[in-house]
């Protein structure tokens, strides 16, 4: 479904992207790990056009590298974005409006649907999202790109800064959702969600791909755990 | 003394009005494209201009929804083929874009339409005194003028609050990329805020033209007095542009009619200290200070509250 072949991108002069390879089969979910400044959210702010991409990325068959993201967004690539992005100003359910591409043609996932998932969200559901907790804004912004029915899903650090309990509900949701059959690709620091609702793994070092496997290759890969993941 | 005050009310409410009409605009696509537009008032302008041919041509009511269009025509014309291609050029060169525009607007115009005003009057229907307060005569058409501004007003109220696009347009306020990621057109959605802020500020155009003095020179004399409004208001708050162009409104319309000084209130000075500048500050008037009242308090919000009234941005 996604095809990201020999991508390269540059903050400035700083080569960030230096030939990142992957695929995304429909439905299956893939997780992007790696520490931190190696390139995983560069990868799927490349795939979206954020940050100019260079090199082929081609998402059900067709070459998107560089086109605007609305358009991106409208063949059924959903991103949602590392620093959760919600329009503070408006209320919880115009943020979720807002997810709906276009309102004459709903799509598999409804509103209420999101609300009745999570009470916190429909109890705040007429209040600034501003004043979300870290949790909240997450559930809300992934429910918010749901409800533009994505064919594929990237989500971008869903459990950063966030309680154990918070961080194993985001877990639930990311498993539901592909439980629907949306494809993911999550990106992730930490192993936890990862690597129990992952169909394989990526590890990223040094702007590339060092490794491609299962969940179970890489837990009995220990060099390549400390090499490019442990601390 | 109640007239004065009823009469500058009024005046002052109406002025305020249509500086909202203008800074509304003006200080939501500041907010989207974080541009400031040295052109709008010349859209301004552009209004009373083509307000006035096309009344001329066709009579004012169909000139009033008209030239609106036409100058929000423009306005898109000038986003999409200018602003959109130097975005990528950085701030600088779309605020040059706009300085130069300006001028290129005022001189196309004083090409067209001479340097000094045209005879642009205020329609015959709407030519006579709707009351009398006092002893003045309020015309007609100055209650009019206020009542197209506050259905300006309150459309536009209903627009961003109760609509989906209005909604689209105050996400894009504060995250314009997230908003693309979600599938929707940023770039149209700018185009067309750039197109209805400057239809805005050329219905004030129309509107203000007969009863001001449409003149070539009309956007290089508003054009400070806005920027004063958006940065008092503070920069991006529609609310604060709300607040501020009332304020401003009436602040210039009292002082404009009040003719006090300090000789008036403290007695002339003793003679004897002969002629001196003390004695020129002693005898100026309110209304002979009017003019710079809002340049004033422009320095004033800066030093004291640098984000302005309602503002929430340092710059």
């Amino acid at each position: 479904m996604l095809e990201v072949r020999n991508l390269h991108a540059y903050y400035g002069k700083s080569h960030i992207l230096q030939g990142v390879d992957l695929d995304i089969a429909a439905g299956e979910v893939v997780s992007l790990l790696g520490r931190n400044g190696v390139g995983r959210s560069t990868t799927v702010k490349a795939i979206m056009g954020e940050v100019p991409p260079q090199g082929t990325i081609r998402f059900k068959g067709q070459d998107i590298a560089g086109l605007p993201s609305h358009k991106i967004a409208r063949l059924g690539l959903g991103y949602v974005p590392e620093h959760r992005d919600i329009f503070p100003s408006l209320t919880v359910r115009q943020n979720l409006i807002l997810g709906i591409k276009d309102p004459r043609r709903p799509g598999k996932w409804r509103l209420q649907e999101m609300l009745d998932m999570f009470p916190n969200l429909a109890r705040r559901a007429d209040t600034p999202a501003g004043v979300l907790s870290g949790g909240e804004k997450q559930m809300l912004t992934t429910c918010r790109t749901l409800l533009g029915d994505p064919e594929l899903m990237m989500i971008d650090e869903p459990t950063e800064g966030l309680a154990p309990l918070i961080v194993q509900q985001v877990g639930e949701l990311i498993a539901r959702i592909a439980k629907a059959g949306v494809a993911i690709l999550l990106v992730e620091q930490k192993l936890s969600i990862a690597m129990k609702i992952s169909n394989r793994v990526y590890i990223m070092g040094h702007g590339r791909v060092v490794f491609e496997g299962t969940p179970e290759q890489l837990k009995s890969n220990a060099a390549i755990r400390e090499e490019w993941l442990e601390v | 003394m109640a007239e004065l005050i009823v009469i500058s009310t009024l005046n002052g409410v109406l002025f305020g009005m249509l500086l909202f009409l203008l800074s509304s605009g003006l200080t939501v696509i500041f907010s989207m494209m974080g541009v400031l537009n040295f052109a709008h008032a010349s859209f301004y302008m552009l209004g009373a201009f083509f307000g006035y041919q096309l009344t001329r041509w066709i009579g004012f009511w169909p000139a009033l929804v008209l030239a609106p269009l036409l100058v929000g025509a423009v306005g898109m014309a000038v986003e999409r083929y200018g602003l959109r291609n130097t975005h990528k050029h950085g701030h600088v060169a779309e605020l040059l874009l706009t300085f130069g525009l300006a001028f290129a607007i005022e001189e196309i115009v004083s090409m067209i339409w001479g340097k000094s005003p045209v005879d642009y009057r205020v329609p015959a229907a709407l030519d006579f005194p709707a009351f009398t307060v006092f002893s003045t005569n309020y015309p007609a058409y100055k209650i009019f003028m206020l009542v197209v501004s506050v259905v300006i007003f309150i459309a536009l109220l209903v627009t961003l609050k109760r609509t989906r696009v209005g909604l689209i347009v105050q996400a894009a306020l504060t995250h314009p990329s997230m908003v693309g990621h979600l599938g929707h057109n940023v770039g149209r959605v700018f185009m067309l805020v750039f197109g209805v802020g400057s239809a805005l500020a050329g219905l004030a155009g129309v509107i203000a033209g007969p009863s001001l003095v449409t003149q070539s020179d009309m956007a290089a004399f508003l054009g400070p007095i806005l920027f004063v409004v958006i940065v008092f208001g503070g920069l991006g708050s529609l609310p604060g542009a709300f607040i501020a162009s009332l304020l401003i409104g009436l602040i210039q319309t009292f002082a404009v009619a009040l003719n006090g000084s300090l000789a008036s209130v403290f007695g002339p000075l003793d003679p004897s200290l002969g002629a001196s500048p003390l004695t020129d500050i002693w005898n100026v008037t309110i209304a002979q200070i009017a003019p710079i009242l809002p340049y004033l308090l422009l320095v004033l919000v800066l030093i004291f509250r640098p984000m302005g009234l309602l503002g929430t941005r340092e710059s």
